[in-house]
């Protein structure tokens, strides 16, 4: 059964990729062609008349999110793609349900050895596939969220002629993210990690045509192996200390580390300190935290269905799923639980400044996915991992829901992004409206919405913890919260009430297909039935019974953040009250107050809706200098240092002594090799034999 | 255990090719057509032997098999074959790399096309030798020998300034092998034998063991090659004919990761263990310089020439760290990178051979029309990069993670490569295949030909199945590995506790 939820979809994304592969090579001629039919000019071959490509209908994708320029013909196989891929994933969907009572409350753990994958003496990694609950978790919100993104993808890319394409990469990347889940070894989740990101590059490169969208993949891809970079000393780390990357031999070996130090470059850190940092290195860059967040809002030039799968709901918790799963190291070193912490409580208050101010709607949404993974660290800082993976769990359903409500109203303004550009949608798009509504409730953690029980148990958790940075989390989330409300009533309020700003889409905006209606229907469900039901499981009495050895959770956490304070406990609420009523204020009753607001504080504008300026400062100490710096090491280096005072300078005198002396033809060169192979074997036979015998 | 001379079987069939195209004289078209034939049937058969070397291999034993012994020189002085599990993979690649050399050649070379083939013949032959010799004097001729067919390629069939490149390699590569034959002879001074097994059993004083260790690293770090004596594989590259580079990348270079694995470690460990900061430091300077230097570059080849660079900067380093994970990855990533490199200049050969240009600039928007070539070029890119699930990765990841257990430092810096190595690939990759196809140039680009296909297609396979299951490889020279490390160590040790002693 496990087996089955993780290769359908690899066997989906091979199928389509296959029929991408075929349909391609069928409207493109192969150089074969061309020597047997000589020349047929810009792409028209004969055989292949019927579905060449029109050579201008390449150049029209720059601008909007959708290529819906003069239009190719789909890519034949279209449809059996979209249906192959979606039906397998529904179907590892299903199983990964079965999978979570199985597991969860039936206390079935599996453990499936596949290959031998890396076998060097003592290092020895499987391929394995690893289920308890935290996985069973993880696996049910991948495939859900990835089996109503395929959904929605039929209706939302059927403008599109690569169609098998996209949906291959969809499905290969619930294949990856699925093997990051179930990995029993930090090879494996290596694995699972960089595949996801090997995905994430290549969706968010999908209008490949558009330079924008190159950027934001190469971006998205570098940035994240920063992290992997910390990542992979990690796990050379571990290894170096344990001789093992299995995650149970790891957690066994794990109390007897500490007190034990690691010479790391002059620094004398604790070992466990030194490892979980390097790991957590791999999670900010996956999970777009403080510092390596840059990458995570350009993401959003790729498909708005993949940034609700990969950039709101799955990739992005790969990292607050890899500290869940070390959860066993990172409770041994409360050292690295603090720069956890910080890190949450940081990302969630700066991520959240930054979408008060800005204008795409996806962008906002993004904003807040970021700080949203703040909020999951935050809770994994104070080792609450079961009240985080909560988090994790209700916000891929109202989080997806977002983004995929929000790809319905760019699909219904023919794929204009910029909120200040819609206004009162409501009566064009009742339905979409109504589900963002539902979004918006819970993201803002409304009493009873999925996000009111998750949410809040964070900012308790965090007021309940030791952390040394407990109060300051506890203090960014509270902002947070109320930051979280105005930004997101903000782009409900511009986007679906006031005045239409632009009476031509207006006009044309119309619902979406169903296709696209009921995934987002079946999410907004979702975040309801999300909290409540699920609420003990993770955040209350039965996260023993639920998780069993899954996390290792501080163990008093649970305990403590139910005595918390009343008025503690109520703050989110009021706070969220709070900024819907700014908001409201805002952009329903005073519509120039925001406008004045930037005006007198153009500073402070300007900073915000220049994200605090990271763009700028990274190309300003990284990108130029290394750019720099390859271009002297090349010139001066390379070319006049090494090559001036070694063989240019030698074989430039050789070349003006014989180029006086003969036209250099191939023939010379024949005999001047001939000549050193000669004289070599002279100067052995003379040393052997002459002076080797005496 | 085998009836016939096998090995000498695998290491001079490609020389009896060789000849036979030698015979068939002619310039005519249907001569050239023969010569293109004999040479494609010559290396699948030499490949066919070799596969036979690997099913009789017996991957338990850690010594020499297939051995061969005859008088030769003077005493001391045989013919000895023999593989271990360390040269015989490097065997195997170089006869399986072969046949895909000649079918890029099919249509590229119309010029001489009888003498580039026995080039290519001859230059197969030395290479085999260079593996499976076991005498010093073997070794020397095989591998000097190798100079002259490459030299040849690159000076009669390569670009506009072939003749600089040729120079350049010629005298760089010559420079290193003086210093070793001197090596070579004060070994045979010291122990009365070029036999390389017996030399390995023999002990070798403290302060011959430096300067032998150092004549020998002047000449394998230039094959390597490793900082700052790379200068010449850039050049060599670009003017290499597609073929050229293919066998350059793939095969010559390991020639230089072989003879540290051969000579430096198990013949002079104290200097080996001695010179290893040094070794490691040269190693994350490559790495991090040119992964800089190839983020700059405007030649396709010319980045792929640097990045090899790099990539042969994480062997060296895994090598010297002389532990089990470390060697081994070193074997590993010598075997990955002469499947992806080479496949990466097939890539690149293939449409210089469209647009007679390897300027990036001149590119962009390839996926448009050529969606074959984009996906193999994306495999190989990948590979490069070290996505794990390619056989990249995992050479890359054990020579690091042998690297880390001896010099937290040089793992350190090295790891750097791993972010430079995505940030220049995948710009290489954008600025090619990836953007809009508005050069009035590109237009008319076909995409693969079957014939092209058949060379890029086994590699991906094979990029991907080492990647995911690189347990047959590993396995075979698990043994061999396993005892130089062990040997290794011993004498490491054995020095450490006399030095305590006194």
């Amino acid at each position: 059964m496990v087996q089955a939820i993780v290769f359908l979809p690899l066997l989906g994304a091979i199928l389509a990729g296959l029929i991408a592969l075929v349909g391609a090579h069928a409207r493109n001629p192969s150089g074969d062609e061309v020597e047997h039919h000589g020349d047929h000019g810009h792409g028209h071959g004969g055989a292949h008349a019927s579905t060449a490509h029109d050579d201008h209908g390449h150049d029209d994708h720059g601008h909007d999110d959708h290529g819906h320029g003069p239009v190719e013909p789909p890519a034949a196989g279209s449809r059996a793609a979209e249906l192959i891929t979606t039906a397998l994933l529904f179907v590892s969907a299903a199983l990964s349900w079965m999978t979570l009572v199985d597991v969860g409350f039936m206390h079935h753990d599996y453990r499936i050895q596949l290959l031998p994958w890396i076998f060097s003496g003592d290092l020895q990694v499987w391929w394995t596939l690893r289920v308890d609950t935290l996985t069973a978790v993880m696996l049910v919100v991948v495939t859900t969220v990835s089996s109503l993104v395929h959904l929605y993808s039929i209706g939302y890319m059927d403008e599109d002629p690569n169609r098998p394409r996209f949906f291959g990469y969809l499905s290969l990347f619930t294949f990856a993210m699925l093997m990051l889940v179930t990995a029993d070894n930090l090879v494996q989740l290596f694995f699972g990690w960089e595949g996801v990101g090997l995905a994430s590059y290549l969706l968010i490169g999908f209008w490949y045509q558009k330079p924008s969208a190159n950027a934001a993949a190469i971006k998205a891809f570098v940035v994240n192996r920063v992290g992997d970079f910390g990542f992979a000393l990690g796990i050379f780390a571990i290894f170096m200390l344990v001789g093992s990357t299995d995650f149970e031999t790891i957690f066994h070996a794990a109390p007897g580390l500490t007190g034990k130090t690691v010479n790391f470059l002059g620094w004398h850190a604790d070992a466990l300190t030194l490892t979980c940092l390097l790991l957590f290195m791999g999670a900010m860059g996956k999970s777009a935290q403080f510092l390596l967040h840059t990458w995570l809002p350009d993401a959003m030039e790729g498909p708005t269905p993949v940034s609700a799968l990969i950039h709101a709901a799955t990739m992005v918790t790969a990292g607050v799923f890899m500290v869940a799963r070390l959860s066993p190291l990172f409770e041994l070193a409360p050292n690295a639980q603090a720069v956890v912490m910080f890190f949450g409580a940081t990302t969630a208050f700066f991520a959240a400044t930054i979408g008060l101010v800005q204008n795409d709607i996806k962008r906002i949404v993004a904003y807040s996915t970021c700080s949203q993974l703040g909020y999951m660290f935050v809770a994994m800082g104070a080792g609450a991992y079961s009240v985080g993976m909560f988090h994790l769990f209700t916000h891929a359903f109202f989080k997806a829901l977002l983004f995929l409500g929000s790809g319905s109203v760019i699909y219904a303004m023919h794929h204009e992004q910029d909120i200040r550009n819609m206004g009162g949608l409501w009566k064009k798009i009742p339905y979409t409206y109504a589900v963002m509504v539902v979004g918006t409730l819970a993201l803002t953690g409304f009493p009873l919405t999925a996000g009111y029980f998750s949410k809040d148990a964070i900012i308790e958790s965090a007021y309940a913890s030791h952390n040394p940075f407990g109060v300051y989390g506890f203090l960014m989330t509270i902002v947070a919260a109320g930051l979280t409300s105005f930004y997101s009533w903000r782009l409900i309020f511009k986007t679906f009430h006031g005045e239409p700003h632009d009476e031509h889409h207006y006009e044309a905006a119309h619902e979406a297909p169903l296709w696209i209606l009921i995934p987002i229907g079946v999410l907004a469900v979702g975040s309801f039935v999300a909290g409540l039901p699920f609420k003990e499981l993770f955040a209350g009495h039965g996260v023993e019974e639920f998780f069993r050895e899954s996390v290792k959770m501080n163990p008093h956490i649970i305990e403590e953040m139910h005595h918390i304070p009343q008025t503690i406990a109520f703050l989110p609420t009021v706070m969220m009250v709070l900024g819907f009523l700014v908001s409201y204020l805002f952009y329903i009753r005073r519509p120039y107050l925001p406008v004045e607001l930037a005006k007198t504080q153009p500073m402070l504008y300007q900073f915000l809706l220049n994200k605090w300026y990271f763009d700028e400062l990274y190309d300003l100490t990284f990108v130029r200098p290394a750019k720099w710096i390859g271009y002297q090491l090349w010139k001066k280096g390379d070319g006049f240092i090494i090559d001036g005072f070694g063989p240019d300078g030698v074989s430039a005198r050789v070349l003006d002594v014989t180029r006086n002396v003969v036209k250099i033809q191939t023939g010379y060169l024949y005999h001047y090799a001939f000549a050193m192979l000669i004289g070599a074997a002279g100067l052995i036979t003379w040393f052997m034999f002459g002076f080797g015998g005496q | 255990m085998t009836t016939w001379p096998i090995l000498s079987v695998t290491t001079f069939l490609p020389l009896v090719g060789a000849l036979i195209v030698y015979l068939s004289r002619g310039d005519d078209e249907a001569s050239r057509r023969n010569s293109r034939w004999i040479a494609l049937w010559t290396t699948l058969i030499t490949f066919a032997v070799s596969v036979i070397l690997v099913m009789r291999f017996d991957p338990s034993n850690p010594d020499f098999q297939f051995v061969e012994k005859a008088n030769w020189l003077a005493t001391g002085i045989t013919y000895h074959m023999g593989v271990d599990g360390i040269s015989l993979p490097l065997v195997i690649l170089t006869t399986a790399v072969m046949p895909f050399c000649i079918i890029a050649s099919w249509k590229a070379i119309t010029s001489r096309v009888r003498e580039y083939m026995m080039a290519f013949l001859i230059l197969e032959t030395l290479m085999i030798g260079t593996f499976s010799a076991l005498d010093l004097v073997l070794f020397y001729l095989f591998f000097e020998g190798g100079l002259i067919p490459m030299f040849l390629i690159i000076g009669v069939w390569g670009g506009p300034r072939r003749v600089y490149a040729s120079f350049k390699f010629f005298l760089y590569t010559l420079l290193g092998s003086v210093l070793m034959l001197l090596a070579i002879m004060a070994l045979y001074w010291n122990g009365g034998t070029t036999d390389i097994p017996t030399l390995m059993h023999t002990a070798v004083p403290r302060s011959l063991q430096t300067w032998a260790w150092l004549a020998f690293f002047a000449s394998f770090a230039v094959k390597m090659p490793m900082w700052p004596v790379h200068t010449w594989l850039p050049d060599a590259h670009v003017e290499a004919p597609t073929a050229g580079s293919v066998v350059l990348a793939a095969i010559l270079l390991k020639m230089g990761g072989y003879g540290f694995l051969r000579f430096s470690l198990p013949m002079f460990p104290l200097a080996s263990h001695d010179f290893a900061p040094l070794v490691f430091t040269l190693s994350a300077i490559a790495i991090i310089y040119t992964s800089l230097v190839a983020l700059m570059q405007e030649d396709m080849k010319k980045l792929i020439a640097y990045s090899s660079v790099a990539h042969m900067g994480f062997v060296t380093m895994g090598i010297f760290a002389g532990t089990m994970q470390g060697v081994a990855g070193g074997v590993f990533q010598m075997i990955s990178h002469g499947i992806v490199s080479g496949a990466l200049f097939l890539c690149v050969g293939i449409v210089y051979d469209r647009l007679h240009t390897r300027e990036i600039a001149a590119y962009g928007g390839l996926v448009n029309r050529m969606p074959l070539y984009a996906m193999t070029f994306m495999v190989f890119t990948m590979a490069n990069v070290g996505l794990p699930g390619t056989s990249g990765f995992v050479g890359e990841f054990m020579t690091l993670l042998g690297t880390f257990k001896v010099s937290i430092p040089t793992a350190f810096f090295a790891s750097f490569g791993v972010i430079l190595s995505a940030a220049y690939a995948l710009w290489l990759y954008r600025k090619v295949v990836f953007g809009a196809l508005v050069k009035p140039s590109l237009m008319s680009m076909k995409d693969l030909t079957f014939r092209e296909c058949l060379t890029l297609f086994p590699m991906i396979a094979l990029t991907i199945l080492f990647g995911v299951y690189p347990k047959p490889v590993l396995d075979m020279s698990a043994a061999s590995v396993q005892q130089l490390v062990n040997n290794y160590n011993t004498a490491v040790t054995a020095m450490k506790a006399a030095a305590l002693l006194q």
